[in-house]
């Protein structure tokens, strides 16, 4: 009886999904689904791209860090807001105090005042994060803190998307002539949906000037910058390396001597 | 009960005779995973990991308990409180990683466990009990893990916690009324956030008793073997201590390289990075895709495309999404039945070469549903999963009843001793003069 019921079961749902699939094969050849402009144009985000910071001993080039936080500041904080970060984080990629608490002053921050109700501005102290960024243009840029743990490609998403504007290619217009990018969006075929809102940000050589002599090409800008998000999106990431060798070696010892302990426990008894 | 070779708890020391006399917890112990349980010999590395759920169990609450310390249930907070977790609580990065990859590593071990048990048999008589309490567990720990996804509240947070219980407006008439009540809302909002944290609090402990039942269960009839033959003598056991415990030890060591490797490595493989955006519930994901672990159900779940309806009328019977619901958790319950199922008196896969052809075939059919399950739900994923979702059906409804109804299985040894010392060719049966 139970099998009874069971076969029963069985055979109505598998009818059910087969019932399915079998019109789902009609309508996939009679009307099979059409390309869409982004499968046809979206690209992959650069997979030759490598940081200092990559793989299972990768590290933090210090120096980088700074480049790529002087071009978060002098370019991309116009619009993106870092607020996961504080200001005296950033004595993890090298500053010392006195360059910190430089560096929050030079930030305002909002204060909400309990007694009043009122929103004061003040010269941010190290102990601030980074304040929210008032945007009120075209598009909604997103918080950068987290941007290389939230994209598939993680920094190197960044890098190809700052790097990859270009004119819409002649045979996207030809074969999609209705999605021509509008205005207003840039096109760039690291983008999802391959027309993005925000303009290109780093456009010429020396857009930034290095403080310590690097010669600032877009690609530089972008490869330090998407270094130092890679840093805000995951700060204890060296400690984390650091911590995870002598565990997987403690742990290497252990199975060896477990593996032994077994043997020999078992030394007598077949099995 | 235990066999009647099995070791008995002596004490020695005055004092633990003295708290023998009024609470026996040593001897407990020691007739549970100590030398007072007798267990087969012969035991493959698969039943290892029957310990390692348990210690997986024990890491996701330890980790689990110490994270709740730090976290903050609202929704305007919880997914800058667990940043704060990542970047300023001590050592808070291990503990959210070591919890998200723990919760892997538990359904990695527990889909072994599971898959050993339907190769060799485990489920059937007289173990039925163990089973259904194991099915029990993972429902239980399908309901934790996925409550617990959503608590940081990112993009795929939210949007999971959407798609999940809306599933329960497919029911006819209460649906609408029973999915606001569970959210406490339209949709999941702070309500729910907090009721999910509550429950997510609560069920592992839920778990950890179903857990004591299924080790109590266990040890009315001992463990299984991969002979299925059932322990006949004293010479077919070994104490569970040293023997297993020792083994234990290893595979422990064997599975910490591995978790420890992705805890500290790889730590984000496994998640997605949309849950690394702060839940919006005006922006939809592209792809909304739940944890690997449920994969192969969201599969089944999504190959049910087309209502059920009287051909050539438009009058629907069952709407594609009810189908899907139903199909889902069949797929799963229909596990409670499999003692009942699978009547074949041979127990072990070892010796029924049509069995094993099917469970191959399974194992094959789950893992191209999962892939499935975690692609978009375009062509010629959602096809391929309505075939591979089809033979699911098939296999554990249909094709193992029968299989146990015709196959001629091959034959078993005598004994586990004799499947692990060989024949012995002068034995006689009758004891000589």
């Amino acid at each position: 009886m139970t099998r009874l019921i069971a076969a029963l079961i069985g055979a109505f749902f598998t009818l059910c999904v087969l019932i399915a699939f079998g019109t789902g094969l009609v309508s996939y050849i009679t009307e099979p689904p059409a390309i869409t402009v982004e499968h046809a144009f979206h690209k992959a985000p650069n997979e030759d791209f490598t940081l200092q910071s990559d793989g299972a001993f990768g590290t933090f080039d210090r120096r980088q860090l700074q480049r790529g936080f002087q071009v978060y500041k002098e370019v991309c904080s116009a619009c993106h807001a870092l607020s996961f970060v504080a200001f005296r984080d950033l004595k993890e990629i090298g500053y010392n105090d006195a360059e910190v608490k430089a560096i929050a002053a030079g930030f305002k921050v909002p204060v909400y005042a309990p007694l009043t109700g009122e929103v004061k501005v003040r010269d941010g102290v190290p102990t601030d994060h980074f304040p929210p960024v008032v945007y009120g243009g075209t598009g909604n840029p997103p918080n950068l803190s987290l941007i290389t743990k939230a994209r598939h490609g993680g920094a190197a998403y960044v890098h190809s998307l700052l790097t990859g504007y270009a004119e819409q290619p002649a045979e996207l217009l030809k074969k999609y002539p209705e999605s021509k990018t509008p205005d207003g969006l840039y096109y760039n075929p690291y983008f999802a949906n391959l027309n993005i809102a925000m303009p290109p940000p780093l456009v010429s050589e020396g857009q930034v000037s290095y403080k310590d002599g690097t010669k600032a090409t877009v690609d530089q800008m972008a490869t330090d910058v998407a270094a130092f998000l890679v840093w805000t999106a995951e700060p204890k990431l060296e400690k984390r390396h650091q911590t995870g060798w002598p565990v997987l070696g403690f742990l290497l010892f252990a199975m060896v001597l477990a593996y032994m302990a077994y043997r020999n426990v078992w030394a007598d008894k077949k099995h | 009960m235990s066999f009647p070779w099995a070791k008995h708890y002596q004490p020695t020391h005055p004092a633990m005779v003295w708290l023998d006399e009024r609470l026996p917890l040593p001897r407990f112990v020691y007739n549970s995973v100590g030398a007072g349980f007798p267990v087969p010999r012969n035991l493959n590395y698969m039943w290892n990991f029957g310990v390692l759920a348990g210690f997986c169990l024990m890491v996701q609450i330890v980790t689990g308990v110490i994270l709740a310390m730090h976290y903050a249930a609202n929704t305007d907070v919880a997914f800058s409180s667990t940043e704060h977790i990542m970047r300023d609580v001590n050592w808070g990065w291990m503990l959210r990683y070591g919890h998200a990859n723990g919760a892997s590593a538990f359904f990695v071990v527990v889909y072994a466990h599971i898959f050993r048990g339907l190769y060799f048999g485990s489920y059937k008589a007289p173990r039925e009990m163990i089973w259904l309490l194991g099915v029990v567990i993972f429902l239980l720990m399908m309901a934790t893990a996925f409550m617990g996804y959503v608590l940081p509240w990112g993009q795929m947070s939210f949007w999971g916690a959407q798609v999940i219980t809306g599933l329960f407006s497919a029911i006819p008439l209460l649906g609408d009324a029973l999915h606001t009540w569970l959210l406490g809302g339209f949709a999941p909002d702070n309500a729910a956030l907090n009721r999910f944290f509550s429950l997510h609090f609560l069920l592992p402990f839920v778990i950890l008793g179903v857990v004591i039942l299924h080790i109590w269960a266990l040890h009315i009839p001992g463990s299984s073997n991969p002979t299925g033959v059932e322990v006949k003598s004293e010479s077919d056991t070994v104490p569970f201590h040293p023997y297993y415990t020792a083994k234990d030890g290893f595979g422990l060591a064997v599975f910490l390289f591995f978790y420890c490797g992705l805890l500290f490595f790889f730590p984000n493989a496994l998640g997605h990075p949309d849950n690394y955006i702060t839940a919006n519930p005006l922006q939809t994901p592209a792809h909304i895709v739940p944890e690997w672990y449920f994969w192969p159900f969201y599969a089944i779940l999504r190959a049910f495309t087309s209502d059920l309806a009287i051909p050539f009328t438009h009058i629907v019977l069952v709407p594609a999404k009810l189908l899907g619901v139903l199909a889902m958790f069949s797929s799963i319950l229909v596990w409670f039945a499999l003692p009942w199922l699978d009547t074949s008196p041979v127990r072990s896969g070892h010796y029924r070469p049509t069995f094993r052809k099917a469970y191959w075939a399974l194992v094959v059919d789950v893992v191209i549903l999962g892939y499935c399950g975690g692609s978009p739900a375009e062509e010629p994923f959602v096809m391929i999963s309505q075939l591979a979702a089809a033979y699911y059906f098939l296999h554990f409804f249909i094709i193992l009843p029968l299989i146990s109804l015709v196959e001629t299985p091959q034959p078993l040894p005598f004994s586990i001793t004799e499947s692990v010392l060989g024949r012995d060719e002068h034995a006689t049966l009758a004891p000589a003069e």
